[in-house]
């Protein structure tokens, strides 16, 4: 069995999980080595959280939810960063976001 | 906003263009040879590798908005995920390009299909990733060069002009190159404005610029007041421009109602597609290397008989000259042209080369007097410098023309002329008298008189066609043409140059070959001349 740490949070962004905060979630996820998977739904799909090219697949909407899990040494730590990036609403501000 | 930064160089051709800019980098020519799938992998892998690291360089420079869409290819680069498929095609044995374009073109259609203008246009960005990707693995920069952009590179090879696509404008620059170079010729053929010479052209960070091909001058990033002086330029321009096609559909006169033949120079089909026939009085230079493209198959006797009878029909009974193969010099062809000449222009090139490889230049004369049945064509050879080369390609001619009418092809002998561009010939053209016709090559003529590289910025400013020396051997050569009877043209780029044509007519000179795009200002000086 694998031990999955998981924790939802919801999109706030304009656009949603669009390219820079994709590039961002992604970026921040590499910096972890346990296995990161988000999903829109509680029960999946699950996909990898450091490809750019599943994360922006996703196509993520605004005040959609977001579902984190991880699974290694350092998956309580990736998944509470991973939320709290979520929840900064990727250290954007709303002008700046409006602009994306 | 960026400073304005202005660069002077040599003017190659006129003209003035604004607009985005888009930056060559190293051209190399030739396209991909596929290897195994372990090579395909490497080459996909460094491909990749190289992109990123363009795009890097890139995003130092971009303003914020674009330094975030260019960060998201990136990020795209260096994603596992979307070289994973490719990996997988390549090890089913298809080659790098084509694996890399389908596994991205799966991703750009799932942005495609998108209900969110978003991401749906994220695609776009896809595609450039993809594009840039692919001008990595084929070597070739050019090829996809943006339409309707100013070009800023090293040098342009003429392969690559003629790729690229200019039919919404555009313009080049370079640090090194010359205005006599051939790129500087299809430039001017087109009416692109050009600039050589321009030495290090440090073009990041700035989207757009002006140029002013008769000034020769190269300004990135021009301010408001700029933009505005280039403008009013600009109409200035194009009112004389406008001055000048009232001569378009008239007759080429001097001031004195006495005719000027007026032909054209052409390289390739594209050029006289907008081209009425009536507005000269047929072509006096085709030049066939259009269709023998480094790194393509040679084409066939076939493929040549139809592109030579293209030309013939387009000028509807009026004369049209077609150069044989002229390559050699800084014109190679791999695998036909010798490697490591020390010094091609003194080399093997023209019918010097073509005489070495008979099968090659036969095919290509079987395809000219086959072509030659439905027009009024001439052929001319170039680089003659001695009797004996002449001799050997009209026994040639001779040759294919028996083997035709032994295998039942229509096919007529056209008059067999030559190009002078050789001193030698220049100064005996007695020695040529079987010749048909004299075409003065004054580009090559004046390259080999003045002893200075045609490609060469540094002695760019002893290419001069005007110098004393060159029009003395152009007056000689056409004393002795009217002389013994024998026509003599003009078919180099002097003859496009309203400056230059008083000193051409005062050479004797009746016949000109100009560039397409310069058939209206050539005309409107002539009709000064008195």
């Amino acid at each position: 069995m694998t031990a999955w740490i998981s924790n939802s949070v919801p999109i706030r962004h304009d656009v949603g999980l669009h390219a820079r905060p994709s590039v961002k979630l992604t970026k921040l996820a590499k910096t972890f080595a346990a296995v990161i998977e988000i999903a829109g739904e509680p029960d999946g799909p699950w996909i990898n959280a450091k490809s750019i090219v599943k994360v922006m697949a996703m196509k993520a909407k605004q005040d959609s939810i977001l579902y984190v899990r991880a699974e290694g040494a350092d998956a309580a730590a990736a998944v509470a960063a991973l939320k709290e990036l979520v929840e900064r609403d990727f250290d954007e501000d709303a002008a700046h976001a409006a602009s994306g | 906003m960026r400073q304005a930064v202005e660069l002077k160089g040599k003017p190659a051709s006129d003209g003035i263009f604004a607009g985005p800019i888009f930056f060559l980098g190293a051209t190399r020519s030739g396209r991909r040879v596929a290897g195994d799938a372990e090579a395909e992998r490497r080459a996909l892998d460094a491909a990749v590798a190289a992109a990123i690291a363009g795009l890097t360089t890139l995003v130092e420079t971009a303003p914020a908005e674009g330094a975030e869409m260019l960060g998201f290819q990136i990020a795209l680069l260096e994603d596992e995920a979307l070289l994973e498929p490719a990996h997988a095609l390549i090890a089913q044995g298809i080659e790098a390009d084509a694996a890399w374009r389908k596994t991205v073109e799966a991703e750009i259609v799932g942005y495609e299909l998108s209900d969110d203008d978003y991401f749906r246009a994220r695609a776009a960005d896809l595609k450039d990733m993809r594009d840039r990707v692919l001008r990595a693995l084929s070597g070739e920069s050019a090829s996809l060069a943006q339409a309707g952009a100013i070009l800023i590179g090293d040098d342009v090879p003429p392969s690559l002009f003629l790729e690229a696509d200019w039919s919404k404008g555009g313009a080049i620059a370079l640090s090194h190159g010359s205005p006599s170079s051939h790129v500087a010729i299809l430039a001017r053929g087109r009416g692109v404005p050009m600039v050589v010479g321009l030495g290090d052209i440090v073009s990041a960070g700035h989207a757009e610029a002006v140029i002013d091909g008769a000034l020769g001058l190269l300004v990135l990033s021009p301010d408001m007041a700029q933009k505005k002086l280039w403008s009013k330029k600009a109409e200035a321009l194009a009112a004389k421009r406008a001055r000048e096609a009232r001569f378009l559909a008239e007759p080429a006169r001097l001031k004195d109602g006495s005719r000027i033949e007026l032909l054209i120079n052409v390289a390739g089909p594209e050029e006289l597609e907008s081209l009425d026939p009536r507005f000269c009085d047929g072509i006096g230079l085709m030049r066939s290397e259009f269709l023998f493209r480094d790194g393509q198959k040679l084409p066939d006797e076939e493929m040549q008989y139809s592109a030579y009878r293209s030309f013939l029909d387009w000028a509807e009974g009026r004369p049209v000259t077609i150069r044989t193969l002229d390559i050699g010099g800084d014109k190679p062809i791999k695998g036909f042209t010798p490697e490591g000449e020390r010094n091609p222009f003194l080399g093997q090139r023209g019918v010097r080369l073509t005489l070495e490889h008979v099968a090659v230049f036969k095919a290509q004369l079987r395809a000219l007097v086959r072509a030659a049945v439905h027009g009024n064509l001439k052929i001319m050879l170039p680089m003659v410098t001695i009797a004996d080369e002449l001799d050997r390609s009209a026994a040639l001619l001779d040759e294919v023309m028996t083997e035709l009418t032994r295998e039942g092809i229509a096919a007529k002998r056209p008059p067999l002329g030559i190009m002078v561009e050789v001193p030698a010939v220049a100064v005996a053209p007695e020695l040529l008298a079987k010749a048909a016709f004299f075409s003065i090559g004054s580009n090559d003529l004046t390259q080999y008189v003045m002893a200075a590289a045609r490609d060469e910025a540094a002695v760019a400013n002893l290419s001069d066609p005007a110098h004393p020396a060159v029009l003395s051997l152009i007056a000689n050569v056409t004393r002795f043409g009217r002389e013994q009877g024998i026509p003599v043209s003009l078919c180099g780029d002097m003859a496009s140059e309203p400056r230059h044509l008083k000193a051409l007519i005062a050479a004797g000179l009746r016949t000109l070959s100009v560039s397409p795009a310069s058939i209206a200002r050539v005309k409107a000086a002539l009709a000064d001349i008195g």
